[in-house]
């Protein structure tokens, strides 16, 4: 594996849009190649160079190059490892919103927060998130129906609202508690919170796995209980409170019985 | 001798009633009468007279006074703002026509700006909710004529849109409501006892921010599931009482307003009732309205649909693509998060309903704001345009709150040199376009190249 | 003085009569003329296709409920990870969208294939006013809008009391009011049962509370419309579309121009016009059964000379379904469950928007495909036959190309009939493997240029390339002695070589050449009957009484159409 070294000349004033920042761009290109790649603040052009210092060893394919971001001001760039394929980038800081949005393959570890919309529609590969994550992680574009379809989302810190929105596969575990709106219209997917879910887990969702390790605040009206049972979640074996809804929500047959949301809380 | 204009719009709010007659002078200076408005349209002809109206545009100087100049200086200096400026924000639009905000997003679109208007505190939240599960709505027309069953969710239009009750909602006699008020039955949800709670038949009195558990509830009740002795400060028995009211109307409408739209879960919430509503359809007919606030601020998303594609926060700053995303690229985010450079308020007033975080980035950046009247926002701006006003001193088209677009009409000439925001926003377009041939540059970005290697 | 000389160029042109002479075409101020002096601008257009300027029949591009999808499908411009909203060509605006593009995109794109007339299929009247300013603002094509009354309460008590002389009063008042081209007529009493949640599923069903029959309500169409001598036919979507079983209502639907003979100056032959046939050409019991019928549809459309249809062809594609066929898109919208738009107008109309994929995958959206090909390849008459996608239903305009290449390739059709998962399931339930027949360019003039223009009562100025017509001519890079096939073929249609509007250049390999080269026209029919006190009574009263707006406001004024093509019968 090759890694390529990029390094913030400075803080941007705005933002910085920098959705040249994964393997898939920078494969088979030349330090210099890499440099002229654009970027951009608003309607002024930029190239990767005019922001960053590029140092390392370029020319892998994607699935071969590494891209090691730092800063100052990565918590000021968007879209760093956005339709990411293959590969691996490490953001050395916070990163701004849509990190690792519509990604399909690759590794991409922040070690910081990561702004909202991160994750958004993400198809396949491995996010990890040091941090905390703010809204909307993995889930789906404005409008659109088919949210987070594959890939693993682990958030060691906490996590905002909206969480999987539209989920449709893949898994997302946050490590810290989250706010509101967990799972929302879910159709598939598994969500792991280790600590608390603030309200509305699981609204109107038709399908897949919500598991919440330290209670919800208010639960959804729409759930009911109909079990308890031991289940191994992410390495760790609990007993569970096992909820199936959202009931006010129209729910689809398959082979002719009808498909439930799960929701699992932890037993005290 | 007097005139009298008959058939006017009410350029308020988005009831848009069209139906107010307006004595005038006849010189077609001097508004004397307004018939049919309520207190507050009433108001809005009838002050247009008094002293004090700003006629010139006006300058703030070093010393922060404002100093009158010519609409040909504020014009060359708007545009220079706009050129300069990595990302101008257009901001407003819900008080002017159709015209001006078809000119005005032009611009927009030459110097790269983001195009957002007041739906983005307002009922944003609510275009957020159609975008994801759609919406079952009908013209103020059809609730006039069918609807036997309304409810009232976190509205209250006995203030905020006067005449809704009496044209459209509660007490009209349509086609198969000849019995009016009689006939129908109004139920209004709402986390205190407001004068729209008074005139219903049923009042369900919530805890508020438990909007979103109670129509899940709701939908729970209707799919025949159980659910919990109470939700969110309600029993389940007036849960089920109120389900059952709506199945036995023929037509439901349910109308909403900001209690839904921004408390806990904003666009969630209308989600859920939009599904709700959509739910009811299996058992009668059901459809639902927003209650919109500023009589076009429909009209603005409708422009900006047509010519970008999305209702609000239309990000244009690359200049070769039209992007939006709520919570990125509406005007609160992107002042909270520093990410613009320059301001345009139109027809609208930031100052006062924005977070104050927002408001301070604006006055801290270069603004410029277009009214008719001094607001806050025009006390915090480094350029204030007066224009005309629109529905009284200029025509032009304005969506109501059903999407109807109905013709304003003027009733009195404006103030004489006052432009209207149409042409204004032609005139600066005009001369941003001079500017970049005077720099030799094909577009906003390429000048700002220029002016950048020129430092 | 432009002047242009188009020489050497392939012709196909029914008007004219040229089946791919070599020809030279002559622009002079606007118009088709028989000679240019030498000063004339030459284009080159050997080897290359030169046809009219071509016009949809169908489309639905301006208006409340392609709004509505614009604004509910933020993905629609944001498709799957790309961003399908760009600045294509150096002048124009931002275009943007792929199922319901802005309008921007809308006449770039027709310009680029040639298109000089759009027909904006369905505009409520209460809506006019915007669908008018969407059209203002659509730039470079010549468009006009036909307002629905197959849900009208006035044309229900007019037609069910025989009182014709009244409907045809009520509609040439309403074509004046609202700038409107023409009678659409969709899910006749249909709209208006849903208003109750109801609908009417066959041609005998009676309207709740009007007792009006679906039926009636299409005889009493075509009888004021000929009364009125309007420019085109009634322009119908009739009962029960996109049912298994549904082509026996459709049959019953056509059967009722029977009776009827075309009344007009204008050289329409046509007494009604069946729009987008192949949502109704279903036959089947059920979505397991579900097979064409396109040959019994067609076998019909073939023997009655007073019907014109027009093909509805889908394109396998995401697209957004939008139609003021309310219920319909409630049943859409049950079924797959997508987001559901609907709008009830007073007294008027009802309509809904509902997104929809047609996935190759899924057994009856390639039954649907193979129906809408059959559909123009059973057609005797292509002066009769139009193509298109009734855009965005079946499929978005932009698709147009593909499906003139599916039908002139038997081989690019095929192979994708083929593909299916299901393909001998689909090809069980279809004809399209059995037909050999492949579309001609002569045709394809007829079927998207001289057909459509007769149909409309437009042919004495548009669809073809006589002198005195408009100046609309486009020049594909297509060699008709060495035709390309499948997707080079599309590719040409796509992106003409040259396209001239009302005789200026404004797209040169596909590339639009300026923002607002050209200026756009609004057509509309003014029909002028005696005056009629009884109908201005009864506007007068419904107004007052039951309409949310005063009759006052109603109108659409001038300036929403500042440059009107006025149509006078």
């Amino acid at each position: 594996m090759k890694t390529v070294t990029i390094k913030l000349k400075k803080v941007p004033g705005l933002y910085l849009e920098c959705e040249s920042v994964t393997p898939d761009k920078f494969a088979g290109k030349s330090l210099d190649a890499i440099a002229a790649l654009p970027c951009s603040e608003g309607k002024s052009n930029y190239k990767l160079g005019d922001w960053f210092e590029i140092s390392g060893s370029a020319g892998a394919t994607a699935e071969e190059t590494k891209i090691d971001v730092y800063g100052p001001g990565t918590s000021k760039c968007k879209y760093f490892g956005a339709w990411m394929s293959a590969g691996e980038v490490v953001i050395n800081g916070t990163a701004d919103m849509f990190t690792g949005s519509w990604m399909t393959g690759g590794k991409l570890h922040v070690k910081g927060d990561v702004r909202s919309f991160s994750g958004l529609q993400m198809k396949g590969g491995e996010m990890l998130i040091d941090g905390r994550a703010w809204n909307y992680l993995g889930a789906a574009y404005r409008g659109d129906w088919r949210g987070m379809q594959g890939g693993l989302i682990r958030v060691k810190g906490d996590a905002g609202s909206d969480l999987g929105t539209f989920m449709n596969g893949g898994t997302i575990i946050v490590e810290g508690n989250v706010d509101i709106h967990v799972g929302t219209h879910a159709e598939g997917g598994t969500i792991i919170v280790k600590g608390k879910a603030h309200r509305r887990v699981g609204g109107q969702m038709v399908k897949g796995e919500i598991y919440v390790f330290k209670g919800c605040d208010v639960m959804m009206p729409g759930f009911k209980k109909i079990e308890e049972r031991e289940i191994e979640v992410d390495g760790e074996k609990h007993v569970f409170n096992v909820f199936i809804g959202d009931l006010g929500e129209r729910h689809p047959k398959s082979k002719g019985e009808v498909v439930y949301g799960h929701l699992y809380t932890l037993k005290e | 001798m007097t005139k009298t204009i008959k058939n006017v719009i009410c350029t308020f709010c988005g009831t848009l009633c069209d139906d107010l007659e307006v004595d005038v002078t006849d010189d077609e200076k001097k508004i004397l009468q307004v018939r049919n408005a309520c207190a507050i349209g009433a108001e809005k002809y009838l002050h247009v007279g008094n002293p004090g109206r700003v006629v010139v545009p006006r300058m703030r100087q070093p010393d922060g006074t404002y100093k009158d100049v010519s609409y040909d200086e504020a014009i060359d200096f708007a545009a220079k703002t706009l050129l300069k400026a990595k990302k101008p924000l257009f901001y407003g639009w819900s008080s002017t026509n159709c015209e001006a905000i078809s000119a005005g997003n032009v611009l927009a679109e030459k110097t790269g700006g983001v195009i957002d208007n007041c739906a983005t505190v307002c009922h944003g939240s609510s275009l957020l909710a159609i975008q994801d599960t759609g919406v079952p709505s009908c013209t103020l027309g059809e609730v006039k004529n069918r609807a036997d069953r309304i409810i009232f969710w976190g509205c209250n239009p006995a203030h905020a849109h006067p005449r809704h009750m009496s044209r459209y909602s509660i007490f009209p006699r349509g086609f198969f409501t000849a019995k009016g008020q009689k006939g129908r039955k109004i139920i209004c949800v709402d986390c205190r006892e407001t004068d729209t709670a008074k005139v219903a038949d049923t009042f369900v009195r919530i805890k508020q921010s438990y909007d979103y558990e109670i129509i899940d509830a709701f939908r729970t009740v209707l799919r025949g599931e159980e659910i919990p002795d109470e939700v969110g400060g309600v029993p389940a028995e007036k849960i089920k009482e109120v389900i059952d009211i709506l199945k036995s109307g023929r037509f439901v409408t349910l109308f909403f307003g900001m209690g839904l739209t921004h408390t806990l879960g904003r666009n969630h919430n209308i989600d859920e009732a939009i599904n709700f509503i959509r739910d009811l359809n299996d058992y009668t007919k059901a459809v639902l309205i927003a209650m919109r606030g500023h009589y076009n601020v429909t009209g603005a998303g409708q422009v900006l649909g047509w010519q970008y594609g999305y209702p609000f926060a239309c990000d244009l700053s690359r200049l070769t693509v039209a992007r939006h995303n709520p919570g990125e690229t509406t005007s609160v985010d992107l002042l909270v998060r520093h990410e613009v450079d320059a301001c345009v308020v139109i027809a609208s007033d930031l100052a006062a309903h924005f977070p104050f975080e927002a408001t301070r980035t604006m006055a801290s950046i270069p603004t410029i704001t277009i009214d008719p009247h001094i607001s806050m926002s025009t006390e915090l701006s480094d350029l204030h345009i007066p224009v005309a006003i629109v529905g009284v001193e200029v025509g032009g088209c304005c969506y109501r709150m059903d999407n109807v677009p109905i013709e304003t009409r003027k009733c009195v000439d404006a103030p004489e040199g006052v432009l209207d925001d149409e042409e204004l926003f032609n005139r600066i377009s005009k001369r941003v376009d001079e500017i970049l041939a005077e720099n030799g540059v094909q577009d906003a970005s390429e000048y700002l190249a220029k002016i950048e290697q020129e430092s | 003085m432009t002047e242009f000389i188009i020489k050497n160029g392939h012709v196909f042109d029914a008007v004219t009569g040229q089946k791919g002479d070599v020809a030279d075409v002559c622009m002079k101020d606007g118009k088709i003329v028989d000679k240019v002096s030498n000063s004339a601008t030459v284009i080159d257009a050997t080897g290359k296709t030169v046809m009219a300027g071509a016009l949809d029949v169908h489309t639905h591009v301006a208006g409340p409920k392609v709004n509505l999808g614009r604004w509910y499908r933020p993905e629609d411009k944001f498709r799957l990870g790309e961003r399908c909203s760009a600045k294509i060509d150096p002048k124009t605006k931002i275009e943007g969208g792929f199922s319901i593009p802005t309008v921007y995109k809308t006449g770039y794109e027709y310009a680029r294939m040639g298109f000089a007339f759009l027909m904006e299929a369905a505009m409520p009247p209460l809506y006019s006013r915007h669908t008018h300013e969407e059209i203002r603002d659509t730039p470079i094509v010549d468009e006009a809008a036909m307002p629905v009354f197959g849900n009208n309460w006035f044309m229900f008590e007019y037609l069910k009391n025989g009182e014709i002389d009244n409907a045809a009063a009520y509609v040439a008042w309403m074509l004046r009011q609202t700038k409107g081209y023409g009678i659409k007529c969709v899910n006749p009493g249909g709209s208006e049962a849903w208003a109750w949640g109801l609908n009417c599923m066959t041609v005998n069903d009676p309207v709740p509370y009007f007792e009006i029959t679906p039926k009636e309500i299409i005889a009493g169409l075509i009888t004021t419309n000929e009364e009125l001598h309007l420019p085109h036919s009634v322009h119908l979507h009739s009962n029960n579309l996109g049912n298994p079983g549904n082509f026996q209502t459709t049959l019953d639907s056509l059967k009722i121009a029977e009776d009827f003979k075309p009344n007009n100056n204008l050289g329409r032959k046509t007494v009604l016009h069946h729009t987008h046939i192949q949502f109704h050409s279903y036959g089947g019991t059920g979505w397991g059964d579900f097979e064409s019928k396109s040959k019994e549809v067609m076998d019909y459309v073939n023997k009655t000379p007073q019907i014109s249809i027009d093909t509805g062809s889908v394109t396998l594609d995401e697209t957004t379904t939008m139609t003021a066929d309310g219920p319909f898109e409630y049943h859409l919208g049950a079924l797959n469950h997508l987001k559901w738009g609907n709008v009830d107008v007073e007294l008027e109309t009802s309509s809904g928007v509902v997104p929809y994929v047609y996935d190759p995958k899924v057994k009856v959206c390639d039954i649907q495909w193979a129906i809408g090909l059959e559909v123009p390849l059973f057609a005797a008459d292509p002066m009769r036959t139009m193509i298109t996608t009734d855009h965005p239903n079946a499929g978005p305009f932009t698709r147009y190309p593909r499906l003139y290449a599916w039908l002139m390739d038997k081989k690019y059709r095929d192979d994708l009939l083929n593909s299916f998962k299901y393909a001998t399931k689909v090809i069980d339930a279809t004809y399209l493997a059995e037909i050999d027949r492949e579309i001609s360019l002569y045709e394809l003039s007829q079927m998207t240029r001289a057909g459509p223009a007769q149909v409309l009562g437009l042919s004495g100025s548009m669809g073809g390339l006589a002198p005195g017509m408009n100046a609309n001519v486009a020049v594909y890079n297509i060699n008709p002695d060495n035709m390309q096939k499948g997707i080079e073929l599309e590719n040409a249609f796509a992106k003409s070589a040259y396209f001239f509007k009302d005789g200026v250049k404004v797209v040169e390999n596909g590339v639009v050449l300026e923002a607002d080269p050209v200026v756009k026209k609004t057509y509309w029919v003014n029909a002028k009957v005696p005056e009629n006190k009884q109908v201005m009574h009864d506007i007068n009263e419904k107004f007052l009484k039951y309409y949310s707006v005063s009759l006052g406001n109603y109108e659409v004024i001038d300036h929403y159409a500042p440059h009107q093509e006025i149509i006078e019968v």
